[in-house]
């Protein structure tokens, strides 16, 4: 969603040339703390109110759960999953959204130059005006994250608030986190902090907890200190080892210069065939026989 | 045939030199939308049908009415384009075939097996392509596929869209190489040598007909 911003482009959708690399900025995360999430889904109301987006008014599924699913409007749901195990029940709570991945999936998918962006400071953002509806990033998306508009056919995700982020706020989720589950800060800063909480909650007998920042997408600007991060998938389906589908990386690695170059090839082809052998032309005496041939089928 | 001049012989009726052209005519519309959602060196093609969202909308109807056509031409002519045993013989002598030496391939009847060739391999492409479109086609079917099908359809659906362009390139080169050939597609006739030269066994049979 973003618009002009102050904020140094790293890579841009359906570009093949390197954006500009001069300045180094620094890298951003946002760190989830599980743990200390209380599901009050302040943060869920915060992102409505900076983005200026509003859901629509649902009902009652019979679960905390509201909205069921991420949608054009709400960039980020609060995902209840309640556990049972070792004679415990555990209620886990995760703010789901987008990762903001260092190898964006949704990014090498996109076939519209520029309609998304990553910005130097590890920041995925979606530039809305030229978005062309067509849904790739959501084929990307190793994290089923984008949501396409009914009304405007556009494509919607958290942009970490790319707007506050470049004149050095904090996402308005972690501004509206009344527990601080939700710290942001430099990447380097956030994986130390996280550290720190690790030890604490394994002190208090989570002895598999650990940092949720997956390598199969280079990383990701949105973390997670899991209390059980041996299984991700407890905290509703999390993705054990996230990364772009293979069929992605086929479609937009490997066949693109196979498809453009075997194209050229056989025109190529013909045209040094026509230009070596020339032209298959019909003779005087092949029409001369053709006159013979049909004299003697008509009269036979 | 006491009308027109008595070396040339009927190929194909209007009818099927209209289903002919408005197929080609959407086809390389498809191949233009589809080439610029398939490579950035290609995006620029997509101004020709009024930029990256037109582009989005309109190719998945442009398939609908490139199946649509296609399909007619497939009715006229899948019962000339049955493979048969002088089919296997001019496979054999291919060599003679791309090097003009055309009195040393064996006689053939209304389609040599190169054009048959084209004809099973465009049809096939085209159900490939026709399937895996509807799955890609988000803005109506959306519910209808999940996404792991969706990443293989667009696997599908850009290759065989690439082996329709290349399969295209040839028959549209194998024309304008056979002198004479075209005609046959824009006033439906050609010479009785033409017919003499490529398409033996099929002059036999019209020069029998006129009898």
């Amino acid at each position: 969603m973003s618009t002009l911003q102050s904020l140094d482009i790293r890579r841009r959708s359906a570009t093949t040339t390197p954006s500009p690399q001069a300045r180094e900025t620094l890298e951003v995360a946002k760190l989830i703390d599980i743990s200390r999430c209380i599901g009050c889904k302040a943060c869920q109301a915060a992102c409505l109110e900076w983005n200026d987006l509003r859901e629509e008014v649902g009902v009652n599924h019979g679960v905390y759960d509201n909205p069921l699913d991420l949608t054009e409007n709400s960039w980020t749901v609060m995902r209840y999953s309640e556990v049972e195990q070792d004679g415990n029940l555990e209620w886990l709570i995760r703010k789901d959204g987008c990762m903001h991945c260092d190898d964006p999936g949704c990014l090498k998918a996109c076939p519209s130059p520029g309609a998304i962006v990553q910005y130097s400071n590890g920041i995925v953002d979606f530039v809305s005006e030229h978005c062309i509806g067509c849904s790739y990033c959501v084929r990307g998306c190793p994290f089923n994250i984008p949501r396409i508009s009914q009304r405007d056919s556009k494509a919607y995700k958290c942009s970490l608030c790319s707007d506050r982020v470049a004149v050095g706020q904090a996402p308005a989720c972690a501004k509206a986190c009344p527990t601080q589950a939700i710290y942001f800060g430099s990447k380097r800063d956030m994986i130390e902090w996280a550290g720190q909480r690790i030890d604490d909650l394994k002190g208090r007998g989570f002895a598999n907890a650990g940092l949720y920042n997956p390598e199969g997408v280079g990383g990701t600007h949105v973390m997670y200190v899991l209390q059980h991060a041996d299984r991700p998938s407890l905290y509703a389906g999390l993705p054990a080892n996230p990364r772009i589908s293979p069929l992605v990386e086929i479609w937009k690695g490997m066949l693109k210069p196979i498809g453009l170059i075997g194209i050229g090839l056989t025109a190529l082809i013909g045209f040094f065939h026509y230009v070596t052998r020339g032209p298959n032309e019909v003779a005087a005496s092949d029409e001369a026989a053709a006159d013979r041939e049909r004299e003697r089928v008509t009269h036979s | 045939m006491s009308a027109r001049e008595a070396n040339i012989y009927d190929r194909y009726t209007a009818g099927a030199r209209v289903n002919h052209w408005a197929n080609a005519i959407i086809m390389i519309c498809l191949a233009l939308s589809g080439l610029s959602l398939f490579h950035p060196a290609t995006f620029f093609l997509s101004d020709l049908f009024g930029g990256g969202q037109w582009t989005r909308i309109i190719h998945p109807w442009l398939g609908i009415a490139g199946t649509l056509t296609f399909l007619g031409l497939f009715v006229r002519f899948v019962r000339f384009n049955l493979w048969n045993r002088d089919d296997n013989a001019w496979m054999g002598s291919i060599r003679h075939v791309l090097s003009g030496e055309e009195e040393k391939v064996p006689e053939v009847g209304k389609y040599n097996a190169g054009q048959k060739i084209v004809f099973w391999v465009l049809s096939i492409l085209i159900v490939l392509l026709i399937t895996s479109g509807l799955a890609l086609w988000d803005s109506m079917f959306r519910e209808y596929t999940t996404i792991d099908q969706k990443r293989l359809a667009a696997v599908v659906h850009a290759a065989a869209a690439l082996g329709l362009i290349m399969t295209v390139i040839v028959h549209v080169y194998a024309a304008i190489w056979v002198r004479g050939t075209v005609r046959a597609m824009t006033r439906g006739s050609v010479t009785g040598g033409w017919a003499w030269r490529h398409h033996r066994k099929w002059l036999r049979e019209e020069a029998a007909r006129q009898r």
